[in-house]
């Protein structure tokens, strides 16, 4: 009776078959998303349960895959916090105390969770190519509820941040003959925890903590100001993931080609 | 002067066929103007909604080539001299007839969301707002409800049952902007997620890729909305400081019998 | 609040759908009030319609909220003073007198003027988001004739957020009556996509009106003793303009075939650079600020010709060298201007001129070029928007190569005649609003008074019909059968006919006979060639049939588009041909000058209900008050009074 508001019972969508008209490569996006997750992880299970070559003595070199290294096998010197009283067994990563966390962080992030929800649950794989799935209740339902906990994720993984940054200091000052020295290794280090930060500081619930939740900007000028830096971050976050996953992966194995003395260090000074 | 080969969905409620038509093509043409020279030379009783054919209106929306998109925004050289452009209705509402759909979801959906509520006893012409607290609402609203976004989005799109408790980025937006609009004084966190179903929302980002004014409507709508229901509703912490009696929650519930 | 229509007695079926004629099934609807046109006016109508508690139809020809409103850019003048201090509704209702070259109606001009303020800022209470001042009001712009910063704007999509604003509003209104009366439909129903073909009269006055729903095709009749008409304008009948889809003088020929007069309907407003290239953008806007920033104009020669066109009165205002005019960017005080910045009628004239002689560019237009004045850094910095509209829709990069403009069809001035305080018609029950009333804006209207004029007249036509319903009491008027026989016959007759031309065709012709004819600069002898095409195209356009079935048959709808445009181009060429003089958006070429005695009258058009005849009469202007001609110096007067009026003149203090 409501000629605005109710659809006319007769009209139907118009029923096409084909799943999408699209005429471009619409599949090529989805499948490099796959590669590049299924690289990373591959690499990442691999190196966490290897339980080897995560650190260099001479120049304190931790990798930050194992930081903090918490087993009582640990290497002399990369337990920043000590060790627990026991060793760990085979299948249990060092850093057990913070992968877990690091993989929530990433797995309830906005970004990644287009990336997955695309490329490998597949709704939808491209926009506006029929997704193959018969029903859909998206974020409604355990367990992907849980996605609502982002922002506790964000915080842990600011601390690990945190963390890393202390690693990657710490080791400036450890040069070849003792006190301040700088190497590749330093300056990989140092740019890992980088873009580590500038990862985590773009985090949607880091802008929505930080001011996005305010309604009013101009009686919090300190607020809005973090919340403009952030949400000039923001705009890249995308970019911030899939870097951090490249540089994680090309610190950890300059240490491990280090630390199994395959290379040696590029010294630049002590 | 050109020819173009175009693949034009024909046919009502819901029956129809792909029709072929070769059609002349001048330089600098959009979309719509083929539409429109199809009208005028062979078929004269070609279905197709438009109004102000400069991309301010939002009315021409349908799928080019499989994209949903405004054909008045949509340039021919766009494509090669020898492919076969195919332009349907939009997908996910019910077709009235060729090109043209019944979009009353929407005009639904918009209802049901309570209004812009000011504080009672802020008269007209009271209101003092700085630039920084209006902007954020004002990028939705440069909304022109083309419903691109809507049509695009799979939760409706792929899924038709999911149309009653869903009301598309294009009204979780709106949310969005009267939770943001600094002289509101309602709380919709609640009735977005459970009238409005922004849990159903998967944040792929379609709707973003396809607005025609290039808000982004995921990353400064839709998520920071999504904060704020979780502040409301997820967040333990929230919950406990509820529990021992800070902040009562004053919920806005949804309009009745919309 | 008063009872709903529907609960009233009366002899046809109360409520929804009834049963027509046999012939083919009619939807019934009764209200109180029917608003036709969904834009800034018909929206404001009816929300105040529907605040006086009256039962209100909205009926739109297009999608809710997608009206020609969302097109205007710039913003609403209002005379609020948050930005200079000095302004007041004194200083607005004088610019808009001296815009609208002392023929508007003085109390139109005055109500619009004191009320702008009231209905801005009634629209951000309804959640409107104004760019702001530094203090937190609302900001406002500079505009052309207006002597203080007063346009309240967003950006350069002002247009959009008013019409937001009110639709909005009217679904906050829906939504009260949802929660009171269980439909949100029940006291306000919008009627998206619906068009009026036909007003319905019961003796003199109005009963309601005729149209049919797109989608299905099928007729609706409104009964409602007061019917608002807020249907815009009447670009479509030309060929190159910056309108929407739905300006087809659709209100301007309802008002006429119901009897109601339009007056000044010879003063339409042409802007001389839109683009004309690529066909899918000819028309659209190609701001002024342009050539205040430097562009030129130039032939298909490369010269600037602007300088041949200086007309006597502007010899020794305007540069006459072209190294005087570009020294006049920087060094205004010691130069003068350059002949590209003469008033927009001089140059669409020039354009005209060239393009008639040969000189024109490739697409019949002429160049607009930036790209040699200045670097393209800063073309990009200065015309942001300018550069991003070309590259887009016309893939010219303005920083490397001229643009192509020529004059476009923009605003009609003309209009319903009303009575400024209620917007009533000569028809009783009869209201207009907006572009469709006549009035207002005398001969030229300045930039930003159209949005504040939609709110203000929009505003007073609801409060006028809900007014005029309750003076009306038991006494309703009725939809006689044998009218809407009638108009069910006439909407039907393009579809059942086989054989006429092509509407597509005979459009394409009216809209090029009214731009060659009746455009920008009009002559005397092209007029009557125009009169006889248009007398020839009557008859074929009454022949006219459109293939296919009723439902969403644009070739139909168009066919009965037709016939409105046809009866609005007729008058709009008589009254042209009849006021011999140039005046705001009324050039003649054979009667260049502004007269004093040509001010004192008006002109009127009527037709017969068929809208088979028009008519054209005079009558006299209204003469302003004395206390609003104490806002204007003697001297001011004494260019566009007769020497009769300035003798009538109050002696005594000058402001």
């Amino acid at each position: 009776m409501t000629q605005v508001a109710q659809p006319r019972p007769a009209n139907k969508r118009a029923q096409i078959s084909a799943p999408t008209f699209r005429t471009d490569n619409w599949r090529l996006s989805p499948i490099l998303t796959v590669l590049g997750l299924a690289g990373f992880v591959g690499y990442a299970t691999f190196r966490s349960f290897q339980q080897d070559h995560y650190w260099v003595e001479l120049y304190h070199y931790l990798t930050p895959f194992y930081s903090p290294c918490l087993s009582a096998t640990c290497e002399p010197g990369s337990a920043v916090f000590g060790t627990l009283p026991w060793a760990f067994p085979w299948f249990m990563p060092f850093a057990a105390a913070t992968l877990p966390f690091l993989l929530l962080f990433r797995l309830t992030c906005y970004y990644y969770r287009k990336a997955y929800y695309r490329a490998i649950w597949q709704a939808p794989t491209a926009c506006a190519v029929r997704e193959p799935h018969r029903s859909y209740s998206g974020e409604t339902r355990f367990p992907l509820l849980g996605q609502n906990l982002h922002r506790y994720f964000f915080w842990i993984a600011g601390a690990i941040a945190v963390l890393n940054t202390y690693d990657a200091l710490v080791a400036l000052f450890h040069g070849h003959n003792g006190g301040f020295g700088i190497g590749l290794g330093n300056l990989i280090l140092l740019a890992n925890v980088v873009l580590l930060w500038c990862y985590t500081l773009s985090c949607h619930s880091c802008r929505h903590a930080f001011g996005g939740r305010l309604r009013s900007f101009s009686r919090h000028p300190v607020r809005y100001w973090m919340w403009t830096q952030i949400s000039r971050l923001n705009t890249r976050h995308m970019q911030f993931a899939w870097i951090t996953l490249g540089s994680l992966v090309l610190t950890d194995l300059y240490v491990a080609l280090l630390s199994s003395g395959v290379i040696t260090d590029l010294r630049f000074f002590n | 002067m050109s020819k173009a080969s175009f693949r034009i969905w024909r046919g009502d409620a819901g029956e129809g066929r792909l029709v072929d038509y070769t059609v002349e093509v001048n330089e600098g043409e959009v979309v719509l103007d083929v539409l429109h020279r199809l009208q005028a030379t062979q078929a004269p009783d070609l279905a197709v909604r438009w109004n102000c054919k400069a991309g301010k209106c939002g009315s021409c929306s349908v799928e080019i080539n499989g994209r949903p998109r405004l054909a008045c925004m949509t340039r021919m050289n766009l494509f090669g001299p020898d492919d076969v452009i195919t332009v349907t209705p939009i997908r996910t509402f019910p077709v009235i007839r060729d090109l043209v759909t019944d979009v009353s979801y929407n005009y639904t959906k918009a209802r049901q969301i309570p209004s812009f509520t000011p504080d009672p006893r802020v008269k007209p012409g009271e209101m003092r707002m700085r630039q920084v607290d209006v902007e954020r609402s004002q990028e939705f609203r440069k909304c022109i409800e083309c419903f691109l976004c809507n049509t695009v989005c799979h939760v409706i799109r792929d899924h038709e049952e999911n149309t009653e408790h869903f009301s598309g980025p294009r009204y979780l937006m709106r949310v969005a902007e009267l939770e943001m609009h600094p002289e509101d004084t309602a709380d919709r966190r609640m009735i977005a997620q459970d009238d409005f179903g922004l849990g159903y929302c998967n944040i792929t980002k379609c709707c973003t890729e396809v607005c025609p004014e290039h808000i982004k409507i995921t990353d400064n709508a839709l998520i920071p909305l999504k904060e704020r229901v979780a502040s409301r509703r997820y967040d333990p912490v929230v919950w406990l400081g509820s529990k021992i009696g800070r902040r009562p929650a004053k919920d806005t519930p949804k309009v009745p019998n919309t | 609040m008063s009872t709903p229509a529907d609960q009233q007695p009366g002899p046809s079926p109360a409520g929804a759908e009834g049963d027509g004629a046999a012939a083919a099934p009619v939807a019934r609807h009764r209200y109180d009030v029917v608003v036709i046109g969904a834009g800034g006016a018909g929206l404001r109508a009816a929300i105040e319609a529907r605040e006086q508690g009256k039962k209100t139809a909205v009926i739109s020809k297009s999608l809710f909220g997608k009206a020609h409103t969302v097109m205007a850019e710039g913003g609403a003048a209002a005379a609020m003073g948050n930005v200079n201090a000095r302004d007041n509704w004194q200083v607005h209702f004088r610019d808009t007198i001296r815009g609208g070259k002392f023929l508007n109606n003085p109390r139109m001009a005055e109500l619009h003027a004191k009320e702008a303020p009231d209905r801005v800022w009634e629209l951000e209470h309804w959640g409107a988001l104004f760019d702001r001042t530094a203090d937190g009001r609302i900001s406002q712009r500079n505009f052309g004739g207006h002597e203080y910063p007063r346009l309240a704007h967003v950006g350069d999509r002002t247009g959009l957020e008013m019409i937001r604003t009110l639709q909005q509003r009217i679904v906050a209104l829906q939504q009260a009556d949802a929660e009171r009366l269980g439909d949100p439909d029940a006291m306000l129903r919008v009627y998206a996509e619906t068009t009026v073909t036909e007003l319905l009269k019961d003796g003199e006055r109005i009963a309601g009106a005729f149209g049919y729903v797109r989608e299905t095709g099928e007729f609706v009749v409104f009964e409602a003793p007061a019917v608002v008409l807020a249907t815009g304008g009447i670009g479509k009948s030309f060929k190159v303009t910056s309108n929407s889809w739905e300006y087809t003088g659709d209100g301007h020929a309802l008002a006429l075939r119901a009897g109601a007069t339009l007056l000044n309907m010879e003063f339409v407003q042409f802007h001389p650079t839109g683009m004309v290239w690529p066909p899918s953008v000819k028309g659209i806007l190609v701001t002024e600020s342009v050539r205040g920033d430097g562009g030129v104009l130039r032939n298909s020669e490369g010269k600037r010709f602007m300088f041949d066109y200086v007309p006597e009165v502007f010899r020794g205002q305007y540069a006459e060298t072209e190294e005087e005019a570009d020294r006049w960017y920087t060094d205004p005080d010691n130069n003068r201007r350059p002949p590209e910045l003469l008033p927009r009628d001089e140059v669409a004239r020039s354009i005209n001129a060239e393009v008639k002689a040969g000189r024109g560019s490739p697409h019949g237009g002429v160049f607009l070029d930036v790209s040699t004045r200045m670097p393209a850094e800063e073309i990009r910095r200065r015309l942001p928007s300018m550069h991003h509209q070309f590259k887009e829709l016309a893939d010219v990069d303005i920083t490397a190569e001229p643009m192509e403009v020529g004059p476009t069809c923009h605003y009609v001035m003309g209009g319903v005649e009303v009575d400024p305080d209620t917007t009533a018609a000569t028809v009783p029950g009869l209201f207009a609003a907006g572009e469709v009333a006549g009035g207002m804006h005398g001969s030229n209207r300045l930039g930003g008074n159209s949005l504040s004029d939609l709110l203000v007249f929009g505003r007073r036509a609801g409060l006028g019909a809900a007014s005029y319903v309750d003076g009306l009491g038991e006494d309703r008027p009725r939809v006689g059968e044998a009218d809407l026989d009638a108009a069910r016959a006439t909407a039907l007759a393009p579809l059942e006919r086989t054989g006429g031309e092509s509407p597509y065709l005979l459009h394409q012709e009216l809209q090029q006979t009214m731009n060659d004819l009746v455009g920008i600069i009009r002559r005397a002898d092209e007029m009557k060639q125009a009169l006889d095409s248009l007398d020839k195209l009557k008859e074929r356009v009454a022949h006219v049939s459109a293939q296919g079935a009723r439902p969403y048959n644009p070739g139909w709808h168009l066919a009965l588009d037709l016939r409105n445009m046809l009866l609005v181009s007729i008058g709009t060429a008589m009254a042209a041909l009849e006021r011999q003089e140039s005046r705001g958006g009324h050039t003649r070429d054979d009667f260049p000058e502004m007269s004093p005695e040509w001010r004192t009258t008006t002109l009127v058009l009527r037709a017969d209900p068929a809208g088979e005849q028009v008519t054209l009469g005079r009558r006299p202007l209204e003469r302003m008050r004395d206390d609003l001609l104490a806002l204007f110096e003697r001297s001011e007067l004494a260019k566009y009074l007769t020497e009769a009026e300035l003798a009538e003149l109050p002696e005594g203090e000058r402001p």
